[in-house]
């Protein structure tokens, strides 16, 4: 230790620092200050008694108050639930083909479906309901089984295609591979899309026409239109499920699709399939 | 490291009174302020139904902030920062005019010590009573005026607390509520808090909250500079300073006058001191003295250190224009008035219906089965007036692309309530012969018009075609 420095000026001693022949002059530290400062000391050996704080190996310590705010989380959902019994009832209850789109419940069946929907659906759907390829785009009003709510509900209770529900959707189309020729389905190709191009071989369609007529059309329609009780999708518009160019469609021809959707119904409970339902309804393209 | 005490016990300090233009100029700010700080919350200003009646108001729960006829909402809440900023320039504008002038006549912490030392003059008498009971025994004389100090300041800590929590709600309706134990718990949370923080502040750590407490003092060496107009003793006239039968030849007779009346407890004859307030309080104790013995006032005085050197040649000192307008405080005048017409400009052009538009990009947009291309928008629609709106949705190219509002049908009107906000998402649809529907991107306006009254505003943004 250096021996001790006192200033000339006020007669102070100094810490021995000095910066560009400053001296730090070693006043003592108010009284209510120190006094602070140990109370916040103590303050906080205190705290970390009381609150989880240290970190070991595997979590931290628990506190003697039992507090964390997982606890405080999971005591606030509760609180929620409890306040939002009377509206599920409600919704468990309602009519959803006659819900008013501004009424309360409404509301809650958009919000509460909305969180349903970005936990359970938007892996496949996206977080925006847009869908990708092979996966349906819920904003748009062209519906493979109906957009009306009660048809929404029916598929997102029971699924597509999947053996967990017997009352799942059910559409299979044959591959053509094994049944057509190649020229035969480059003609089938040809006439499907002439149903929704202005550019195509007349010739070639003419041929596939007839085809279509024989194979398809007890499912698609004569005109392609679709139909949504066997979930059959409409053709002679501009959306493509696995899209609309010929490369694409051939492969469908060729191969068919099997596109599946587990059975919702097995999973959320009622008052979430209803209230997702609502949502998907009320995304812009509910019938 | 050495014998010296770890702590230091505060230093007891007994301002002395004293009166002079400063010290009544002082009375006065201090009755304005605290005018300003207890009577704004009861003035009412009528708004029309629904909405509150207090002229200035903070409201949390509905996130307004009401100020006579003007209305913030949280998005408008640049209108506080640009203040904010405005007062901070303020402050560095007035400490490199005039030093600490805040800091020595409107400084909250300034004030209410003030007006607990009047308090404790009134019931301790001046300064030497004030010494004599600090130093006599704790007898019952002692205790009485103790007690009468302390519960005269902790009515004054309890009214300033009181006074602030009528700033965040209905004053009348919340004194009825504080008096009957039915107002809320943070009312009292805050009072209790305030009353607290004021009664120690201002009665027992007083300057220790300048010069420990408050970063102010340690920055303001900064604002400052040789030009700066601050307290300071004219040296060159005052020493060597002696009583007068001991022949020195200064003016300052080393009364002490100057050091008993500081709050701060410093002697401003040692030169510039971090604690000093200049409040020149040790001015009007002087100039006293100086009548008395019939020497010139302003032995200590508001001077700029830069005219030392000409005031010791016997010259009188450069103009006070001269040294208040320098490029230092013209700049910081200029950019707090630059604030200050941005902002006033902002208030005067914002209108009574506000919308945002934000374009949903997820996804950017929706092909219809048709081939029509279909975009989507979140329209936030502000009524900011005291009674509900229709508003109606338009757009500028109406006739290509078609405007939809969801959940209403073919409804284009809107009815706003009064003071509301209302979410409402917009379908905005070209057919497949638009050229928007193929185009990357289409530039559109918004419009809404209050179908009531001549107001229409508008939001301009894009519509996403189809990507070919």
């Amino acid at each position: 230790m250096s021996e001790r420095k006192i200033d000339d000026e006020t007669g102070v001693e100094t810490t021995g620092h000095s910066w560009d022949g400053i001296e730090e002059l070693n006043n003592p530290l108010p009284r209510w200050w120190l006094w602070t400062l140990y109370a916040c000391i103590v303050w906080a050996m205190c705290y970390t008694i009381a609150y989880p704080a240290w970190p070991m190996i595997s979590g931290a310590t628990q506190g003697m108050l039992g507090f964390s705010t997982r606890g405080q989380v999971a005591a606030d959902i509760v609180d929620h639930e409890a306040k939002n019994e009377a509206l599920v009832a409600e919704l468990v209850a309602a009519d959803l083909t006659t819900l008013p789109p501004s009424s309360d419940l409404h509301r809650y069946a958009v919000a509460r479906g909305g969180s349903v929907f970005r936990a359970q659906c938007s892996q496949c759907h996206g977080s925006g309901a847009a869908g990708a390829v092979g996966y349906p785009n819920l904003l748009d009003n062209d519906w493979l089984w109906g957009g009306d709510i009660e048809n929404i509900s029916a598929t997102i209770t029971h699924g597509v295609r999947n053996d967990t529900d017997l009352d799942a959707r059910y559409s299979e189309m044959p591959a053509y591979g094994d049944i057509f020729a190649e020229e035969e389905i480059e003609a089938v190709v040809e006439f499907v899309a002439s149903l929704s191009s202005t550019e195509f071989d007349t010739d070639l369609a003419q041929v596939g026409s007839e085809l279509f007529l024989d194979n398809c059309a007890a499912c698609h329609g004569d005109e392609g239109l679709g139909d949504q009780m066997l979930g059959a999708p409409n053709l002679a518009d501009a959306i493509w499920l696995y899209g609309g160019d010929r490369d694409t469609l051939a492969e469908t021809v060729t191969n068919a699709r099997f596109g599946v959707m587990p059975a919702w119904g097995q999973r959320l409970s009622d008052v979430d399939v209803r209230a997702v339902s609502v949502y998907v309804h009320a995304l812009g393209g509910g019938e | 490291m050495s014998d010296r005490p770890l702590y230091a016990p505060q230093e007891p300090i007994f301002p002395r009174r004293v009166s002079g233009k400063f010290r009544n100029l002082k009375w006065v700010i201090m009755a304005v302020t605290l005018g300003i700080y207890y009577l704004t919350p009861w003035i009412r200003w009528d708004r029309g139904p629904n909405l509150p009646d207090q002229a200035v108001l903070v409201d949390m729960a509905s996130r307004r902030f009401y100020f006579f006829w003007i209305e913030i909402w949280p998005h408008e809440f640049y209108f506080v920062a640009g203040l904010l900023i405005m007062a901070g320039l303020g402050l560095f504008l007035f400490t490199s005019a005039l030093g600490r002038v805040w800091c020595g006549y409107t400084c909250p912490q300034t004030v209410w010590t003030d007006l607990f030392i009047l308090v404790e003059r009134w019931i301790e008498g001046d300064r030497n009573a004030r010494v004599r009971l600090y130093r006599g025994k704790w007898d019952v004389r002692k205790w009485r005026l103790r007690l009468t100090k302390w519960f005269t300041w902790l009515l004054i800590a309890i009214a300033t607390g009181g006074a602030w929590v009528f700033y965040f709600t209905d004053a009348p309706t919340l004194l009825v509520n504080l008096l009957n134990f039915t107002a809320h718990p943070a009312a009292y949370m805050t009072i209790a808090a305030l009353t607290a923080t004021t009664f120690v502040f201002g009665g027992f750590m007083r300057e220790q909250v300048c010069i420990y407490m408050c970063p102010w003092p340690r920055i303001q060496a900064a604002m400052m500079d040789p030009d700066t107009i601050t307290v300071a003793y004219r040296e060159w006239r005052g020493e060597e300073r002696g009583k007068k039968h001991e022949n020195k030849s200064g003016d300052c007779i080393d009364c002490m006058a100057c050091v008993n009346v500081c709050p701060m407890g410093i002697d401003i004859r040692d030169g510039q001191q971090m604690e000093c307030i200049t409040c020149a309080l040790c001015i009007d104790a002087c100039d006293d003295v100086m009548d008395k013995i019939g020497k010139p006032r302003g032995l200590i005085d508001y001077i700029a250190l830069s005219d030392e050197p000409a005031e010791r040649a016997g010259e009188p000192p450069a103009p006070l224009l001269k040294k208040i307008l320098r490029p230092r405080t013209i700049i910081y005048t200029a950019i707090w008035s630059a604030i200050g017409l941005a902002l006033l400009y902002a208030l005067f052009v914002r209108s009574d219906i506000e919308l945002t538009v934000s374009p949903v990009r997820n996804p950017t947009y929706v092909l219809q089965p048709d081939g029509a291309v279909r975009n989507i928008y979140d329209v936030r629609l502000r009524n900011k007036a005291g009674d509900d709106r229709v508003f109606h949705i338009s757009l500028t190219s109406d006739e290509i692309l078609r405007i939809e509002l969801e959940g209403r049908g073919g409804q284009r009107n809107l009815v706003v309530p009064a003071d509301t906000t209302i979410l409402q998402r917009v379908y905005v649809t070209a057919r497949p012969q638009d050229p928007a529907s193929s185009t990357d991107t289409t530039a559109l306006r918004l419009w809404v018009e209050d179908v009531d009254a001549d107001i229409r505003a508008s939001q301009s943004t894009t519509f996403n075609g189809r990507v070919q």
